[in-house]
Formats: structure tokens, C-alpha cells, sequence
């Protein structure tokens, strides 16, 4: 057994003299556990996802840049690969990034499928009835939600980056891949099914990173942590859809 | 008013259980649900059936010893405990499902009944506050501002039902413990062990078997308390902080 | 052999006069010396040779719960046992109004003295006067250790401690949390027990019934329980056994006590040679929801604030009974209460409250179902003070009642009943705790030690929580400083015939295989026990009880029928060998009943009154704890009388008027 501390009255009241000597016995003793615990795994999951949601802002900045024209878009994504040039070699400062993003999608998706299947062992036997309607819909959103923006990321990446899959003509600049892409309805549509699944993912997850943190400790803060989930899903679903819808529409030739 | 009931029946712990129909007539809407249970028993007694076994003691709400998931929700369809869901809540016809919390922390012992000793380790594992009896100051010598001793008072209505743990998709515990963790923290008193103690109990939660929070909501509706979720957060907030003290 | 006055020709036959008693272990002297004097004199246990001396505790309520967890911290071997799940839900945890000590937080004049004269007076002049004024004085010390524990007590603004005032005392002295004051008060001892648990020093045995006390050469030295879950009859032995088992309420079927209350632990105890003291004295209740039907299992009780804002009354008329109370105006309406007792009105003490209900439901003018009801109408107070202040005040009261009746207590008087809530009596013990068994203490609601004849509000958390945290401990030791004791060995003749005779009782319940059911016993026997031994007794009804229930435990023995196997969780076999145990409690009680023929407190016999119908005490032949031995299957029991000694207080009749 742990003995310890023996947490006494005055331990927090120096003034107060404590008369009773007690054979000791233990405060607070610790258990072994397999792994990390599950809060370390959410917090992880948290922290994974705050990194995501920068990356989605900056990156919904450069799609806009599309409304200045092509030659600040292609401008812009040629300054990300000079970032921090001559420190850095030719598009170092962006691999920097890509390994980042990798590690925390490697992060994010482990947490999230450690959870899920500590979950399905916490309740082998299920129930006959189950009402718990919105927050299945909500945890299977998430799960499989996220799998699809997986999948949505690695098509997307052999898309624009790789330029692997051409779905209209094979360009060598980046706007232009995007402009010949989007005039595609079929294209714009697979975007906008990956937009809203983020924009899901978001709602809930911004929300849910902010109660892992530690955010949430009263009526206030809750209030205000759903005001920021809103916004943050809201702006990124605009964001995102507009330059596809621009370029559909013909707004951007 | 008459129902029909599909009650889970399993013999003992070891034994799998199965669904059972059973229909029961002159149900009285003032009965509590447990009640109506009571009638049914005595009218399998008769029969010379095995009444169904479930846990109730106080009958009035505060005990936690009741809890059955009745159509899926965890205490039934009104906010309260089991004993204190009464039948007006039902209408003749109805089909009424009944089955014991489920979760492999909570194993079945007979047909509605579990075993829910993990929520005692777990308060074992650090949900106190070492005050060893005689050595107290006087009660005045500590003030606690009403802000905190509301917050503190509000973990600590928590009755250990466990229905939170029957409510949510993952099987977590997380609301049971943020309550205490909540309660003990925002004492004075409290704070020589505040580090220690989320650690443990984290630790103990995880070591029984209880899910992960994935922040979904369900356990706080169930609550009969109503504990908020804000207490998940407020522990999450701790255990961040702990490690950050190198616990 | 003392001669009584008490005995008229009808209860002699039903008893045995014994030996009178006296309590040894109490010192004398100044009265606030006795406790600090008992303290130093009682030997002491070295803190190496604790470990080696073990304590069983059955129980897990406030009194259970704190002894426990303070043996376990000062290094004792703790056994511990509850019927529940888990040792939180001890019906301590019910308890709603508050916890008395005498802090004198308020500055009204508070003090132990003051505490002390409440409680005898408040007990109607049968409680000891040492105990009462050590629980006085101890009092301070349980806030202490509950704050300490982080108990959130109710606090001002500027963090202080808030106190009410409760039950007809002139000072604030009840300290509160919320309506869940023993939830809270629980949880904190819980708390402290846990953490022994954790430490090692506490082994915890839940949903373990205790079914037979172990006596071995004239000592307790164990218990036999039975593992509810997998049914094994298990024998714990120790040095010795600590009973805080609660209260006994249920013999009355319908009450505010929890399904499982019981009086197996005691009433084992008993049958094994600890007399039972003063069973015939009950509190009742004067404000919880009116039963509704047949199906109902237990009553649901309505804090007693409630009569500080409401009005209780019933029609003038009997015909007016069955209208909507809304249409009967307000010269129609009989304010009983402020008519019969203008100077208290709806605040007389709880007994009276109760007795004035029953009255005038027996005249016919009782309201709702069954006519068993009265109004407590709240349309006046919300004239004056507005629906959301009442709303702020009872909000979550009036919220439980409409859950339950389904009826808004708003727009519609509520409807209240008295019912069985508190037992005074209880195996009888010395100033130490200890029973007449050596080695055996019984501590809480089991005792019958510190009440009297009436309990005064928020007085029994007060007392669980003393004997647990601070008596027990200290007397304890006395007894303990002469061990280990020899260990007895599992095959040991005593223990072998108490195991036996538990597993033949079990064997024999189901063997029965009758034709009613335990439940059925079980409300036949609160129907006697409330229509004869409840409210108000006479030695006719006594009579007719006593041979009833003879009747009736008969047919159970020939005829109950219990379901199931020995070796698995049988919900009906638990409940059999309850109301068993209850069956001869309600027979000794109403023996008790019959034998004090006076009024006192909770017992009021129709035979003994003033000229205007109220209780009347008889100090001259009454001013005892009747004590009883238990006198064999077909015997009678022997009373055996421990005079009360007032020296610091003056016996004056109780008015109200
Ligand atoms: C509804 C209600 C409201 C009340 N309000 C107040 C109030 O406001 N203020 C106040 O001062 N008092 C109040 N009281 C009275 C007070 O709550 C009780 O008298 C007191 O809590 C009893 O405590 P206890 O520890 O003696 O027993 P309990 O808390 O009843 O504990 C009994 C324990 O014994 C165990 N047990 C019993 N039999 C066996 C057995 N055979 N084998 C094993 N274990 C067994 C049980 O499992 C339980 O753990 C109230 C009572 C009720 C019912
Ligand atoms: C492998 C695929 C993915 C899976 C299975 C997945 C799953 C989840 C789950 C279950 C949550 C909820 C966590 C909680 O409620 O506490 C979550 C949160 C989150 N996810 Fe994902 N996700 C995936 C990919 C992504 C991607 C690609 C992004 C970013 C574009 C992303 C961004 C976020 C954010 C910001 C959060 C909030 C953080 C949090 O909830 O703690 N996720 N994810
Ligand atoms: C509909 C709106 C979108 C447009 C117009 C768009 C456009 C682009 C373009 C043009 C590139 C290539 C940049 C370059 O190589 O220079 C790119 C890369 C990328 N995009 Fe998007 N994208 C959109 C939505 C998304 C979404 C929803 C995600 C993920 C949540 C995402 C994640 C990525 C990633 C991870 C890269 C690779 C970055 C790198 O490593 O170079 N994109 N995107
Ligand atoms: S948090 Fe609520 S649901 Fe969970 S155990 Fe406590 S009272 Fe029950
Ligand atoms: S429902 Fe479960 S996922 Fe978390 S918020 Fe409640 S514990
Ligand atoms: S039986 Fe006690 S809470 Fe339901």
C-alpha cells in the first residue's frame, strides 16, 4: 500500500496543529494501466485537430486568393515553397509542414480508432432498443466522417499536388488545374460532399476540443465555445465552397 | 391500463440472458414504474414463475441503487430515477422494452440487476479528501466563497446511479468522475490531493473497462441530477493541469 | 424484583417481570465532566497492537460508515458489511432537513447546555441525560469533520456557514445542504471509508445480509451473512462486533424508510440474549404524500418546512369531502391546527401535527383517496408572497409531488398524510455503546440510546455521526485494550450450530412452497401494526394485535411461499427471512405499547390523557427504558426497567395550546 502523504487538515491550514498521530494510512494510490489513458488519447485527438483546423484556415485563404486572379494564386503557391528561403532549401519550410500535418493526421487517426474500440469493448453486449439517437448519429458522423475526409485528402493530394489524377486535361500550373477542374459538375459535387463533411467534422469537433481542453468549466464558456464552433465550421464551409461555385458558374473564367 | 412488457431475464452473471414477453393488465398510473414491477412479480410468484430481480432500496430518488434502461433510455423517458418514473408516463397499449445498464464495467448479476463496484474503486482510487477524524480545524477557520461551494455542491448531487455510464455510446464513466473530481476541487480542502487524485481516478476508470468520452452528451441528459457536462471539461482541465506538474 | 404499577391485568400476561438495570459504564459527577472523564479512564490500545485486533461493523449508514472509516484510520482490522450495492446508499442517505450542533454560528445563545435541554424535553423526558448531553457536546466536533471532508454545507455570500432553525427550537443551530443533508453527510463518511478500503485497512463486503450473531463463551465474536449474489452462508469472525443496522420503521410496511430497512441484525442480536429497549416508541411523520393505493411500497416523505407557508385543513362538513377543494368556500373550511393550538398553529411539534391529522380523518372528514389525507393548501402564500417566490422556496418539493401524484400543487392544495419515519427504540446499550452482550456495541438508529420517547428534527444524523466518528472509537477501546481475544476456530461448536441454524431457516422457506407470497405478510403485518400500534394505542387494540400477530406469523410459517434456489440472488428468500424477523418485532412491540400505560412523545395511549385529549405522561410510574429479554420461541419476554435519573433538568409536562 501507498502511504504517503497522509493528507491532513492543516497540509492546507498551517495555523492548525494536529493532535492525532494515526497509524499512517494511504491518500490517493495509483493503478497500472495498459496505454495511455483515454483522456491523453482525446487530448491528442484535440491537439491533432487544432493543428488541422489551422492548416484548413490557411489553406482556405489560398484558394481565395483565386478571386485576385490566376497569377496571384500561382504566385502564392509558389511563395509557399520559398518560404524560408535560403534558411531552407526549395520548398522546405513546406515539407516542414507536410511532415507536421502527417504526423498529426497519423495522431488523430490513432486516438480516434484506439477510443473506438476501447468503446466497442466497454459494451460487448448491446441493447434491444437504443434512443440515443443524436449522439450515435453525432459519434458515427465523426468516425466515419473523418474516414471520409481521409480518403477525400489522399484523392485530393493526387489531384492537385501530385497532379496524378487529371480529371481534365493535364496543366502545369495550378490554377489552371483548378479552373479546368472545377468546370466539371461532377468534380465541384465531390468537393462539396468533402466540404461538408468537413464542415460536420468541425461543428462538432471544435466544440469537443474545446471541452478536452478544459475550456468548458461553465454555463458562459459553453456558450461561447458553441459560438466558436459555429463560426469556425460556418467560415470554412464558405470558404471553401465559394471558389469551386465561382469557377462552375463561370464568375472566374 | 394494460401493457406488454420485454423484460431481460438472465439466470446469473455466467449465464447468457434472453428477452422475455410478458403482458400485464390494471396498471394503475399512479404506480411507479417499480411498483407496476412489484405487481407483476406477485402475479409470477403466484403463478409459480421466478420473479424478475431488480435493485431498488430508497424509493425516493436518492439512493442511485435503481436504474433500468426502459425503451432504450436510460431511467426512462422523464428526467429522475427509475423509482421515481411513475406510469402516467405510459398509455394503455404500450410496449414497454427492459433491460439492466449495460456495460462490461457493470456486469449482469440476475436478470436486472449489476454489479456497479467499479464507480466504488474509482472513488477508491482517489475520490476524497484525506481528513482523518479528530484532526479537523474548526469549520469557520476555512471560508468558501458561495460560487464555489454552489459549483462544488452541484458535482457533488451525483448519486452513483450510473446511469451516465448506461446512456453513453462508449460506456464512459467520465461523468461520474468529473462530478467528484468537480465537487472535492473547488474546495479548499480539496487541493492538497486535487493533482493526485485525477490522476488515480482516471487511471482506476480506464482500468475498469469503462469507454472514453468522444464529448457526445447522452450521459448528462440521462443524469437525474442533472450534472452538466461542463464537470467532463473541468476534470479534462485537471488531469492537463497534473501532468503539467509532472504527476 | 421491582413491583409495577404499570401492569394492568390485560399486559401482565403477555410478560415477565425481571431485574431492574442500571447503566455501569457511565461515570458520574458535573454532567459536562462525565464525557471528558470517560474518555481518559477508558484504557487505551497501543497503535502497534491495533492491526491485530479486528472489528466487524455491519452496516454502512452514517453511523456504520464513520465508525468504520475512523477504526480503520486508527489502524484496527475493519470488516464492514451492507445489504446494498454499494455502502452509499444506506437510507442515511434520505434524510432531507439538516444536522444540529451547537456552534452558536448565529450567536443566539446556542450552547451544548441549551442543545442537551432541547433534546431531553424535545424527547419528552425519557432519554438519559449523559448521553444526550455528550451528543450535545460532541456535536461541534461532526461539522468540523464534515467540512473537512468537503461536505458542501449551505454558505452565505461571505462563505460562512448558513444555519435554520427546525422542529420548534427557538435557535438556528441546523446546518443544511440543500434538501440532501444526509446525502451529503453520507457521501463524506463513504468518502473517508473508501479511502480505507484503498488503504487495507477496511474490507468491505457489500450486498452481504447479515443473519446470525456468533456468541462464543457469552462474547460476540462474529457474524454469519449470506453473499446475497451467489447465496454462500459466509462466517466472519473478529473480536469484536459493531451493529449499526438503522432503524425498524418497516414492520409498518408503508413508511419513509428504505425496501430493505430491516431489524435482522438487531433482532438476531436480540434473540442471542442483547435486550431490546423501549420498540413501542415510533415517530411519526406529519407531512408525506397520502398513499394512493394498494400497489404502493413505500411513502414518500414532504420536508416539514412546508408548514412554515401552507395551511393544513379539511372540510367542516364530511359531505364536502368528495368536492374539488377550490369550491369550498372559505367558512366551509375546519383550519384545525390554528383552532385547536392558536399559539403554535400549523408548527406544533411533529407528534401532535400527526395525532390531529389522524383525528379528523377518523371523523370522516379526511380527504382523497381512501379519505386517509388533509390539505396543505398553499393559495394564501402565494397571494402574499407570489408564485415564483413559493416557486424559489419548494419549488423542487411541489416538483416531487406532482411527479408522484401527478397533481400541481400550485393550483390544486396538496394533499399530506403522517406516516412512520423514525424508530426510537433499539437494542438497549450502556454510556459505552455496549450492548448487554459483551462485545457487542450497537451505534445509529439500531440503539435505542439518545431520543427518548421523541425525536427531535435533525437530531439522529447528529447522533449517527457522534457514535460513529467520535463515541464508539473512544469506548470501544476499553473493551479492545483486553484482546486479541482467543481465536476461535471455524468448527468451534458455537459457530458451527449458528451457521446451521442459519442454513436450516433458509432450507425451511423454501421448503414451505405455500400459497402467499412474503410481500403479502409483509403488508398484512403493517396493516395491524398502523391500524393498532401507529398513531394512538389502546390496550384493547393492543390486545387484539398482539394475538393477530401471533395468528398471522403462524400462517407464515405454514403457509409463505418463496420462489427460487438457496445458491443465487433471491430477492424473495431475502425478503422472507425480513419480515420473519419483523413478524416477532411487531409482537414485542405492541407488548411494549401495551405495558407503558402512559402518553409520551411518539407513543400516545388513548387511555392516558389530559381533560382536553392531550398525551399525558405519567413520570411517576413510567420514568424507565423498558429493556426486553428475549424469553424463547414460546416464552414471554422479560422486562427489565433502567430508571431515569434527572438531576440537571426539571420533568414538566409538554403544552402546545
Ligand atoms: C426520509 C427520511 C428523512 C430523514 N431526515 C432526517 C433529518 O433531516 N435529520 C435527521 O437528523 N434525521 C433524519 N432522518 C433520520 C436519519 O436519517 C436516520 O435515523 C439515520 O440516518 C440512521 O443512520 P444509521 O447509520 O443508523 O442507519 P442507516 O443509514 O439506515 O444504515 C443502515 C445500514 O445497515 C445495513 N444493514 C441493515 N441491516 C443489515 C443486515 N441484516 N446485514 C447487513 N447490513 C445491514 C444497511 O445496508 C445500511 O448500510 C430521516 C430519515 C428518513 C427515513
Ligand atoms: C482518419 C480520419 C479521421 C477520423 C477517424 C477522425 C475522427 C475524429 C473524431 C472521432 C473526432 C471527435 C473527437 C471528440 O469528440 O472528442 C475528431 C475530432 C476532430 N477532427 Fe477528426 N478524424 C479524422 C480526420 C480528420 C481530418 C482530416 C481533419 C481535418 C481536416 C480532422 C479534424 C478534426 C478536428 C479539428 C477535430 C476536433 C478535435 C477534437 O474533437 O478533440 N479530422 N476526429
Ligand atoms: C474546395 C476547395 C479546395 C481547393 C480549391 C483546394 C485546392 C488545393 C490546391 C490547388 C492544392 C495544391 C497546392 C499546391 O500543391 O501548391 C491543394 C493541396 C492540398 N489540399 Fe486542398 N483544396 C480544397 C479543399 C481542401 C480540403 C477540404 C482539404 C482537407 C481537409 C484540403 C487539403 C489539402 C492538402 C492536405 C493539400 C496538400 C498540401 C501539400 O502538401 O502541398 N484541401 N489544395
Ligand atoms: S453523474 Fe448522474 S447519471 Fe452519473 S452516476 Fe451520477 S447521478 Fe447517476
Ligand atoms: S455520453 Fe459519453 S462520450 Fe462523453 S459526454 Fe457523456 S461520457
Ligand atoms: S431506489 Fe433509491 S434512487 Fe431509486
Amino acid at each position: 500500500m501507498h502511504a504517503d502523504i497522509v493528507g491532513r487538515a492543516s497540509d492546507y491550514l498551517p495555523n492548525v496543529t494536529c493532535n492525532i498521530t494515526f497509524v499512517a494510512t494511504s491518500t490517493v494510490s495509483s493503478t497500472t494501466r495498459n496505454g495511455p489513458s483515454t483522456i491523453a488519447l482525446k487530448s491528442l485527438m484535440a491537439i491533432t485537430g487544432l493543428i488541422f483546423i489551422g492548416f484548413v484556415l490557411a489553406h482556405m485563404y489560398g484558394n481565395l486568393k483565386i478571386f485576385a486572379g490566376e497569377a496571384a494564386f500561382n504566385e502564392y503557391a509558389e511563395h509557399l515553397r520559398e518560404l524560408g528561403e535560403p534558411l531552407l532549401p526549395h520548398e522546405g519550410m513546406l515539407w516542414i509542414l507536410r511532415i507536421v500535418l502527417i504526423l498529426a493526421l497519423v495522431g488523430h487517426a490513432y486516438s480516434a480508432f484506439a477510443l473506438w474500440s476501447r468503446a466497442s469493448n466497454a459494451r460487448k453486449s448491446r441493447y434491444a432498443v437504443t434512443k440515443a439517437a443524436k449522439s450515435m448519429f453525432v459519434s458515427k458522423a465523426m468516425r466515419w466522417g473523418g474516414v471520409a475526409l481521409l480518403l477525400f485528402i489522399v484523392f485530393h493530394i493526387l489531384h492537385f499536388t501530385t497532379n496524378t489524377i487529371q480529371v481534365n486535361g493535364d496543366y502545369d500550373n495550378p490554377a489552371d488545374r483548378l479552373v479546368s477542374s472545377f468546370e466539371l459538375w461532377w468534380v465541384v459535387l465531390i468537393y462539396l460532399f468533402a466540404v461538408a463533411a468537413l464542415g460536420m467534422h468541425l461543428l462538432h469537433g471544435v466544440w469537443a476540443a474545446g471541452m478536452t481542453l478544459g475550456l468548458n468549466t461553465s454555463a458562459k464558456a459553453a456558450e461561447r465555445l458553441r459560438i466558436a464552433a459555429i463560426l469556425v465550421a460556418v467560415v470554412t464551409v464558405v470558404g471553401y465552397i465559394l471558389p469551386p461555385l465561382a469557377i462552375l458558374f463561370g464568375i472566374i473564367p | 391500463m394494460k401493457l406488454t412488457l420485454n423484460i431481460w431475464r438472465q439466470e446469473s452473471q455466467s449465464t447468457t440472458g434472453a428477452m422475455k414477453n410478458y403482458v400485464i393488465d390494471n396498471v394503475s398510473e399512479d404506480m411507479s414504474f417499480l411498483e407496476m414491477l412489484d405487481v407483476l412479480n406477485e402475479e409470477l410468484i403466484e403463478k409459480g414463475e421466478d420473479p424478475v430481480a431488480f435493485d431498488s432500496d430508497c424509493r425516493e430518488g436518492i439512493c442511485g441503487m435503481c436504474g433500468l434502461v426502459i425503451n432504450g433510455q436510460a431511467h426512462g423517458p422523464e428526467v429522475t430515477t427509475t423509482c421515481q418514473l411513475h406510469m402516467r408516463s405510459f398509455k394503455d397499449g404500450d410496449e414497454i422494452t427492459i433491460e439492466p445498464w449495460r456495460a462490461e464495467a457493470f456486469p449482469v448479476l440476475k436478470d436486472l440487476c449489476t454489479n456497479r463496484e467499479s464507480l466504488d474503486r474509482i472513488i477508491q482510487a482517489g475520490g476524497y479528501i484525506s481528513a482523518n477524524t479528530g484532526a479537523a480545524p474548526d469549520a469557520h477557520a476555512n471560508l468558501v466563497p458561495k460560487d464555489n461551494a454552489d459549483r462544488a455542491f452541484m458535482g457533488a448531487e451525483c448519486i452513483g446511479c450510473g446511469a451516465c455510464v448506461a446512456a453513453c455510446p462508449n460506456a464512459s464513466g467520465m461523468l461520474f468522475m468529473g462530478a467528484k473530481i468537480t465537487h472535492l476541487g473547488e474546495l479548499p480542502q480539496g487541493q492538497p490531493e486535487r493533482d493526485a487524485r485525477v490522476v488515480s481516478m482516471v487511471d482506476q476508470h480506464d482500468a475498469e473497462g469503462f469507454g472514453g468520452c468522444t464529448n457526445l452528451g447522452e450521459c448528462s441528459r440521462a443524469c437525474p441530477k442533472g450534472i452538466p457536462l461542463n464537470v467532463i471539461s473541468q476534470m479534462n482541465r485537471d488531469l492537463l493541469r497534473a501532468k503539467s506538474h509532472g504527476k | 424484583m421491582t413491583d409495577t404499577l404499570s401492569g394492568t391485568e390485560a399486559d401482565t400476561k403477555f410478560y415477565t417481570q425481571g431485574e431492574p438495570i442500571a447503566d455501569a459504564a457511565a461515570p458520574g459527577g458535573p454532567i459536562e465532566d462525565r464525557w471528558p472523564t470517560r474518555k481518559f479512564e477508558a484504557k487505551l490500545v497501543n497503535p502497534a497492537n491495533r492491526r491485530k485486533l479486528s472489528v466487524i461493523i455491519v452496516g454502512t449508514g452514517l453511523a456504520g460508515a464513520s465508525a468504520a472509516a475512523t477504526m480503520g484510520e486508527a489502524g484496527y482490522h475493519v470488516k464492514s458489511f451492507c445489504y446494498q450495492d454499494s455502502p452509499r446508499r444506506a437510507h442515511s442517505i434520505a434524510a432531507q432537513g439538516g444536522i444540529n450542533a451547537s456552534k452558536n454560528y448565529k450567536g443566539d445563545g446556542d450552547s451544548d447546555f441549551r442543545l442537551f435541554y432541547d433534546t431531553v424535553k424535545g424527547g419528552d423526558y425519557r432519554s438519559r441525560e449523559s448521553n444526550v448531553y455528550r451528543l450535545a457536546e460532541v456535536s461541534k466536533s461532526i461539522i468540523d469533520q464534515c467540512v473537512a471532508q468537503g461536505v458542501p454545507f449551505a454558505r452565505e455570500y461571505g462563505g460562512l456557514l448558513d444555519n435554520r432553525s427546525f422542529g420548534g427550537v427557538q435557535v438556528s443551530r441546523t446546518f443544511y445542504a440543500r434538501g440532501q443533508t444526509g446525502q451529503q453527510l453520507l457521501i463524506g463518511a463513504y468518502q473517508a471509508l473508501e479511502r480505507q478500503i484503498a488503504a487495507g485497512t477496511v474490507e468491505m463486503h457489500t450486498r452481504h445480509e447479515m443473519l446470525e450473531l456468533v456468541m462464543v463463551e457469552g462474547k460476540a465474536r462474529g457474524i454469519i451473512v449470506r453473499d446475497m449474489v451467489t447465496g454462500e452462508i459466509e462466517t466472519h469472525m473478529a473480536d469484536t462486533v459493531v451493529l449499526a443496522s438503522g432503524g425498524y420503521g418497516n414492520v409498518f410496511y408503508l413508511s419513509t424508510n428504505a425496501m430493505g430497512c430491516n431489524v435482522t441484525a438487531t433482532w438476531r442480536a436480540h434473540r442471542k440474549g442483547a435486550h431490546f429497549a423501549n420498540p413501542c416508541y415510533t415517530q411519526i411523520h406529519p407531512t408525506c404524500i397520502p398513499v394512493s393505493g394498494d400497489h404502493q411500497s413505500k411513502l414518500t416523505l414532504m420536508s416539514e418546512s412546508l408548514r412554515n407557508d401552507g395551511r393544513i385543513w379539511v372540510p367542516k362538513d364530511e359531505a364536502d369531502c368528495g368536492k374539488d377543494p377550490r369550491d369550498i368556500p372559505e367558512p366551509d373550511r375546519d383550519y384545525y391546527l390554528e383552532r385547536i393550538y392558536p399559539a403554535f398553529g400549523n408548527l406544533v411539534p411533529r407528534d401532535i401535527a400527526s395525532r390531529a391529522a389522524k383525528n379528523v380523518c377518523d371523523e370522516g372528514r379526511g380527504v382523497g383517496p381512501g379519505g386517509l389525507g388533509v390539505y396543505l393548501d398553499f393559495a394564501d402564500a402565494i397571494e402574499r408572497l407570489g408564485e415564483d417566490s413559493v416557486r424559489s422556496k419548494y419549488g423542487n418539493l411541489f416538483d416531487i409531488y406532482e411527479r408522484i401524484t401527478g397533481e400541481n400543487p400550485y393550483q390544486v392544495p396538496m394533499r399530506i398524510y403522517p406516516a412512520v419515519h423514525y424508530t426510537m427504540g433499539g437494542l438497549w446499550v450502556d454510556y459505552d455503546l455496549q450492548s448487554s452482550i459483551p462485545g457487542l456495541f450497537v451505534i445509529g438508529e439500531a440503539n435505542f440510546s439518545d431520543h427518548g420517547a421523541n425525536r427531535l428534527g435533525a437530531s439522529a444524523l447528529m447522533q449517527g455521526l457522534a457514535d460513529g466518528y467520535f463515541v464508539l472509537p473512544n469506548t470501544i477501546r476499553n473493551y479492545l485494550a483486553d484482546g486479541p481475544f482467543d481465536k476461535i476456530d471455524e468448527n468451534d461448536p458455537a459457530v458451527v450450530e449458528a451457521r446451521e441454524s442459519v442454513e436450516n431457516r433458509i432450507k425451511h422457506f423454501l421448503e414451505i412452497n405455500g400459497t402467499r407470497t412474503v410481500d403479502s405478510y409483509h403488508k398484512a403485518l403493517g396493516k395491524i401494526m398502523w391500524d393498532k400500534c401507529g398513531m394512538e394505542r389502546t390496550a384493547e387494540g393492543l390486545t387484539e394485535a398482539i394475538g393477530e400477530i401471533k395468528d398471522l406469523k403462524a400462517d407464515f410459517w405454514q403457509n409463505v411461499r418463496v420462489l427460487g434456489t438457496a445458491d443465487s440472488l433471491n430477492q424473495s428468500l431475502e425478503k422472507a427471512g425480513r419480515v420473519a424477523d419483523l413478524l416477532e418485532l411487531g409482537e414485542l412491540m405492541c407488548i411494549d405499547a401495551l405495558h407503558r400505560n402512559e402518553s409520551c412523545g411518539g407513543h400516545f395511549r388513548a387511555e392516558s390523557v389530559t381533560e382536553d385529549g392531550e398525551a399525558l405522561r405519567d413520570d411517576e410510574n413510567f420514568a424507565y427504558v423498558a429493556a426486553w429479554e428475549f424469553g424463547g420461541d414460546d416464552g414471554q419476554p422479560t422486562l427489565h426497567k433502567e430508571d431515569l435519573n434527572y438531576e440537571f433538568i426539571e420533568l414538566k409536562q409538554r403544552s402546545y395550546k
